[in-house]
């Protein structure tokens, strides 16, 4: 039961930095945009959050600052690719690879300094059981992250401007010549999406590991833009695929500390597991012919107005 | 009472060409008025700055009398100016209300839209069901879509680009009802069009336009449709020259029970065609786009490659297994629908896009080897040939306007001199002077004893240009029969099939 209730409340804290940067990019691309940089977003959203949160001790202001630090580097992207219309995929990689030299350089000095980890969100009495430990005991992203996967799907399907920006992913001449702004709302949506991945990069000082290490996101942001394919551009789908991997990667783990038949497998095969996955839910879903059909029309490609 | 819409002196410069030069006419209140002129007349430019889409550089605009300013489309929907493009707008994974919702500037309750949408189709007859996805629907009920988005706003002045270029006649006789309605209840329509019969019989005046001037502002009754293309074109018009009488050969193409598999989400195959095309004779595939002419083509030319050898047969040699390169030894050349991107490569010069289909049977490649120069003097015959408007054969193909790029991707087939000719839209953007040049061109290549399959959407010009007429619909071909024997009601039938007759039964669900 202990144990059981552990890996629970490992896996919330696994997938949540996932969850959460995945919805900032489902948005993104929603409107038309791929942006690959969510990595390098996320890995300069946690450098951001550390150095506040060791400076200031404040979680919440890390947050907001990691939030800042990762719209600032999606604004990177979003001029690139929106003002000078560049190729989305090589910015997409190229803001990655700044995100790690610019995070490893700005840690450099921070590493191995501890941080406090951010506190539950609600008082000690509610989680004093096992059942009130599941509901209860986290903190803020964990429950801002369910929050939002219900505020996009809400956002996107049911309010006018969710529309519009689905209009844009869809068909940007189009929206154009009916007179909505394309690069406007894309600016939006990729600011919206480096929040995001500030965010879940400042998730990882916070929630995870309590201190600075250099490429501390390990890959994560790669998840999350594999499952906002893996979930069709559904937000909760995403949340499923979400925490599908944050339990392969939970299981990791236990099965290194646990002992058992688990632990034969090299642990090498058990940390590769989470990618494997993500490589298999891609191959199975290219083979089905429909599953893109609720992919963006635009996704990836610049918009220059025809007249 | 003033004038719905005042045109004067309006001027327009772009880079090179002067789109509209001193154009001044007028639109009178319920009144429904042709714009005319060939493609590049600078009818679209025209509508554009009075959509507020594009500004003039000089004249002026007035709307009911007084001078306005349109800065954008949002302002001229506000001053009740609405459009209807020739390319529709729509968002093809949307609802077709969720679609309409886009194109309203108001914040309307969906609820609140979907009934007045109700209202509108109910009030006009246009039929249509506001939940279906647009991908699902035909190009008819798309238009009807951007009609209704543009009645929602109770325009005085509603701007048709083309609106009939994918209709089946019967369609048309719908739009032209509702159309009617509209003018009736004092809505002025700007109507721009090509199809001089169509503007006889619905526009009360026309202006037509030529190299961006304005030539006359006439009444389309008073007028032959003769006499308002020399108008258009500026200079007498040629007919297409068929020796009479002629006698077709052997059969030389002969299909036998094609069928092509599903491709795509959207996409509609063949299914069980059959036909005989004999040497000299042109056969015409009509119908509306998107029933499986894209498979045919890509049946016929080799990028689908069928499983039945003798489905396709030249001069009785099945060709059925062949891939394009090989059908073209054979003498099978095809022309697709995409003229950009399909059949031809925008950033490769005009001699490396006729390297690209006439290397084998031109001898363009020795040993492996380009041979650039035979490329080049082929090229050059082309371009001279089919007055292709080209700096030569090492400019780009995307470089040249789509007219342009269609006269080369034509004469680069035509003057390999294939045994069978598949085309597809052969004059789809071309002005009437180099469409009846293509046509020509097409009968003499015939003469010669080619068998030549023409598909295209274009009603007029098949029933011009063919001996014979087949109709294809959701995959399955009409039986072939001579142009003469067709009349135009039972080619809209056909076109239509069982799909379009029984729309109007089952299109509102309760």
């Amino acid at each position: 039961m202990e144990l059981a209730l552990a890996i629970l409340i490992t896996v919330v804290g696994a997938s949540t930095p996932i969850l959460i940067a995945a919805l900032g990019e489902l948005v993104v691309e929603k409107a038309g945009v791929l942006n690959l940089g969510v990595e390098g977003m996320m890995l300069i959203g946690a450098i951001a959050g550390f150095v506040v949160q060791f400076h200031t001790g404040n979680p919440y202001l890390a947050l907001l600052c990691g939030a800042a630090a990762g719209t600032a580097a999606s604004l990177i992207f979003g001029f690139l690719t929106l003002s000078l219309s560049a190729n989305q995929t090589a910015t997409g990689l190229a803001l990655t690879i700044f995100g790690t030299g610019f995070s490893a350089l700005a840690g450099s000095s921070y590493s191995a300094r501890p941080v406090t980890l951010m506190q539950p969100l609600f008082p000690a009495e509610f989680y004093g059981n096992p059942i009130g430990r599941v509901i209860f005991g986290y903190s803020f992203p964990v429950y801002f992250s369910f929050v939002m996967v219900v505020a996009i799907w809400y956002f996107l399907h049911k309010t006018r401007a969710g529309l519009i920006l689905r209009a844009v992913g869809e068909n940007d001449q189009s929206a154009h010549s009916i007179g909505y702004s394309v690069i406007g709302v894309r600016y939006l949506a990729v600011m919206f999406g480096g929040a995001m991945a500030g965010i879940a990069g400042a998730c990882f000082p916070l929630l995870l590991t309590p201190q600075w290490a250099e490429r501390m996101t390990a890959g994560r942001g790669w998840i999350a833009v594999a499952l906002v394919v893996f979930a069709s551009w559904k937000p909760f789908r995403l949340l499923g695929g979400a925490y599908l991997f944050g339990l392969v990667m939970t299981t990791e783990l236990y099965a290194k500390a646990g002992g058992g038949p688990l632990s034969a497998v090299p642990s090498e095969l058990w940390a590769a597991l989470p990618y494997i996955a993500t490589v298999v839910v891609l191959v199975l879903i290219s083979l089905r012919r429909d599953a893109s059909t609720n992919a963006p029309a635009c996704l990836g490609k610049p918009f220059l107005p025809a007249n | 009472m003033p004038n719905r819409l005042e045109l004067t002196g309006i001027t327009k410069q772009f880079p090179g060409v002067l789109a509209n030069d001193q154009v001044s006419f007028a639109v009178k209140p319920g009144e429904i008025h042709a714009l005319l002129g060939e493609n590049g007349a600078g009818k679209s430019t025209l509508v554009k700055m009075i959509y507020g889409i594009m500004q003039p550089d000089a004249g002026e605009i007035r709307w009911n009398g007084e001078p306005v300013v349109v800065p954008n489309p949002k302002a001229a929907r506000k001053l009740g100016i609405g459009m209807v493009f020739q390319h529709f707008s729509l968002f093809e994974a949307l609802t077709v209300l969720e679609n309409i919702a886009l194109g309203m500037d108001a914040k309307i309750p969906s609820r609140e839209l979907e009934g007045r949408i109700r209202e509108v189709m109910q009030t006009y007859g246009l039929v249509l069901d506001p939940h279906r996805t647009v991908a699902t629907l035909s190009v008819g009920e798309r238009q009807r879509i951007e009609i209704v988005r543009s009645l929602l706003l109770n325009p005085q002045l509603l701007i048709m680009d083309e609106p009939t270029s994918v209709l089946t006649p019967q369609e048309v006789e719908q739009l032209f009802t509702v159309l009617r309605k509209l003018a009736a209840e004092g809505c002025s329509i700007l109507y721009i069009s090509h199809k001089l019969h169509e503007i006889k019989a619905l526009c009360d005046t026309a202006t037509i336009l030529r190299g961006g001037k304005l030539v006359d502002t006439c009444d389309p009754k008073q007028e032959t449709s003769r006499s308002m293309a020399e108008k258009m074109i500026g200079s007498g018009l040629k007919d297409i020259v068929k020796a009479e009488g002629r006698a077709f050969g052997q059969p030389k193409l002969v299909i036998n029970r094609l069928r092509t598999n599903k491709a795509g989400h959207f996409d509609v195959p063949v299914d069980n065609v059959s036909f005989t095309v004999r040497a000299g004779e042109i056969l015409g595939i009509a119908g509306v786009a998107g029933n499986g002419q894209n498979a045919l083509l890509d049946a016929l030319s080799g990028e689908i490659i069928g499983d039945d050898r003798e489905a396709i047969t030249i001069d009785g040699f099945g060709i059925g297994m062949m891939n394009t390169t090989e059908r073209r030894k054979r003498g099978l050349c095809a022309v697709p629908e995409e003229r950009n991107g399909h059949a031809a490569v925008g950033d490769f010069s005009l001699a490396d896009n006729s390297v690209l289909t006439a290397r084998d049977r031109l001898g363009m490649v020795v040993m492996g080897l380009i041979n650039s120069g035979a490329a080049k003097t082929y090229t050059g015959k082309v371009i001279a040939d089919f007055a292709v408007k080209a700096l030569g054969p090492s400019s780009t193909a995307g470089s040249l306007s789509g007219g342009n790029l269609q006269k080369y991707i034509m004469g680069r087939e035509i003057l390999q001199k294939p045994s069978v000719l598949v085309v597809s839209q052969p004059t789809w953007g071309v002005d009437a002077g180099a469409a009846a040049a293509i046509h020509q061109a097409l009968v003499d290549l015939a003469s010669a004893g080619s068998a030549i399959v023409v598909i295209s959407q274009d009603l007029d010009e098949l029933r011009a240009l063919c001996d014979t007429l087949a109709v294809i619909n959701m995959g399955h071909l009409s039986a072939a029969k001579p142009v003469k024997d067709f009349s135009i009601e039972e080619i809209g039938l056909l076109m239509g099939g069982v799909h379009g007759a029984s729309e109007a039964d089952h299109a509102i669900p309760a």
